[in-house]
């Protein structure tokens, strides 16, 4: 419940994204983000509120650590399940919720 | 000593080798500077110890530092009264929708998951937002258990501001952190000297709002992300405070945190929350550490709704007694100083909250063998 995941806004409609996150489509609602955001921001999600806009020069360095975990973890450790799990649990693009 | 060959493991891990030994260095020249030993120095964040102990950190520490994890891991200090209500709340009929770590959480006589075998409808959602959904679908009353710290705080307040249906109401289990770091701090026999920082709960509340804390218990505060390099660098700058006895805050995490966080969201969660004493489970009555909803919410409010009486803690079941989770979030207690670790107390067959959430200490201890260190990390 700490650690928010990053995702790029593939569209705004209204006061909710569609973010992309690492190629799976999510909406993310933005009632809480910090500043407006609109197609190709960055935004942190956590349990599916944007709760920050990513300023462009720190999304290279936001999103290599979460490359990182993907990459190298297996299925038993606890971080990365914590960061698929945020993703996975997202609804997906045109499924409001279950 | 295999310490050498640890580090030199641990280093492979690193994005930048080079400069977590250049960290690794600078951090055991200060911490001999500071004059006595050890520096104890605390965290108060679930996934900063998932990324201290995946990484392997404490290994790489010189032995003069002391990191322990504090009381952050939102699950873990959740009340078993206040699961219990949510549980009473199931058995009546009920449906109960909670973030996933918290169904196996125990109460006093049963976890959410209990209820759950027992016929009650339990539900797990990933947001708040899918709780509301779940309400506009049915008829039935539908009660959002909701728990954790000011970044779920802020989705619970802004999806009641945003309008729910009727039949939503939300039993509030929200903590807050800062007044637990300061009970810490106050506490006479302290060992804590500097705290890290929650990076994405800070994101929400600013850094600046830890500075009368920092000044008051003369502790430094320093903010950490959460890649490796971020945590050294953060635990470095935390050890030349404490060298100099500066007691000020530092924020090492301005990719994600501000001087006065998210305005949006704060202003979003004051409006419908408000600071309450609360015990927080394992650890003592937290004065101010509870989130409450303000009397203007009353009508979405559970407890209110449902006339939950309040309820003692009086009647714990008796291995609960010999769990040290409040000792362990304090700080003075290590999961391997607890006789249940590891035998009675599984990640299958929690006995505290600590061995529940992925974000709990004995969980991660556990996770990743014993004492966090390369032997159990490198695979």
């Amino acid at each position: 419940m700490c650690l928010g995941v990053p995702g790029r806004v593939v569209e705004v409609n209204g006061l909710v994204a569609t973010v992309d996150f690492w190629g799976v489509r999510r909406q993310v609602h933005l009632e809480l983000v910090d500043e407006p955001v609109k197609a190709g921001d960055y935004i942190l999600n956590h349990v599916g509120f944007a709760i920050r806009r990513i300023p462009e020069e720190d999304v290279e360095g936001t999103l290599a650590l979460y490359e990182e975990l993907l990459k190298e973890a297996g299925q038993d450790d606890l971080m990365a399940a914590d960061v698929r799990g945020e993703m996975a649990a997202i609804p997906p693009e045109g499924h409001g919720n279950r | 000593m295999a310490t050498d060959r640890h580090a030199e493991t641990a280093q492979l891990k690193f994005r930048d080798p080079q400069r977590a030994a250049q960290l690794r260095a600078a951090i055991e020249r200060t911490v001999a500077e500071v004059g006595h030993a050890p520096v104890t120095i605390m965290h108060v964040c679930g996934s900063h110890e998932q990324a201290i102990a995946k990484f392997g950190l404490r290994s790489i520490l010189p032995p003069a530092i002391d990191l322990i994890m504090g009381p952050g891991c939102p699950v873990c200090i959740t009340d078993m009264p206040e699961v219990d209500e949510a549980v009473a709340l199931s058995a009546r009929g009920v449906r109960v929708a909670t973030y996933g770590d918290m169904i196996r959480v125990p109460g006093t006589t049963k976890s959410l998951a209990d209820a759950q075998a027992d016929g009650a409808r339990v539900h797990v959602v990933y947001s708040v937002a899918q709780a509301v959904e779940m309400a506009r679908t049915t008829t039935d009353e539908v009660v959002f258990f909701a728990t954790g710290f000011e970044t779920t705080a802020v989705a619970t307040a802004a999806v009641l501001l945003a309008g729910t249906p009727h039949n939503f109401s939300v039993l509030s289990a929200h903590k807050y952190v800062p007044p637990a770091m300061e009970l810490v701090a106050s506490l006479p026999d302290t060992r804590i000297e500097g705290f890290l920082a929650a990076g994405h709960a800070a994101t929400i509340t600013g850094w600046r709002l830890f500075e009368p804390m920092a000044r008051k218990y003369h502790t430094p505060i320093v903010v950490a992300g959460f890649e490796p390099l971020d945590i050294l660098a953060a635990i470095l700058r935390l050890v030349e405070l404490v060298r100099d006895r500066r007691a000020e805050v530092v924020n090492m995490y301005p990719r994600c945190v501000s001087p006065d966080g998210n305005r949006n969201a704060l202003d979003q969660m004051w409006r419908v929350f408000e600071l309450t004493g609360g015990h927080w489970r394992g650890i003592a009555w937290v004065p101010d550490g509870n989130l409450q909803l303000r009397a203007e919410w009353a009508h979405v409010d559970a407890r209110t709704r449902f006339g939950l009486g309040v309820r003692t803690r009086d009647d714990q079941p008796a291995v609960v007694t010999d769990c040290i989770c409040g000792e362990i979030m304090i700080g003075r207690a290590a999961p391997t100083d607890c006789t249940l670790f590891g035998t009675t107390c599984l990640p299958e067959s929690p006995v505290g909250a600590c061995m529940v959430s992925s974000e709990g200490t004995c969980r991660i201890w556990y996770q990743y063998g014993g004492q966090p260190n390369l032997a159990g990390t490198a695979r």
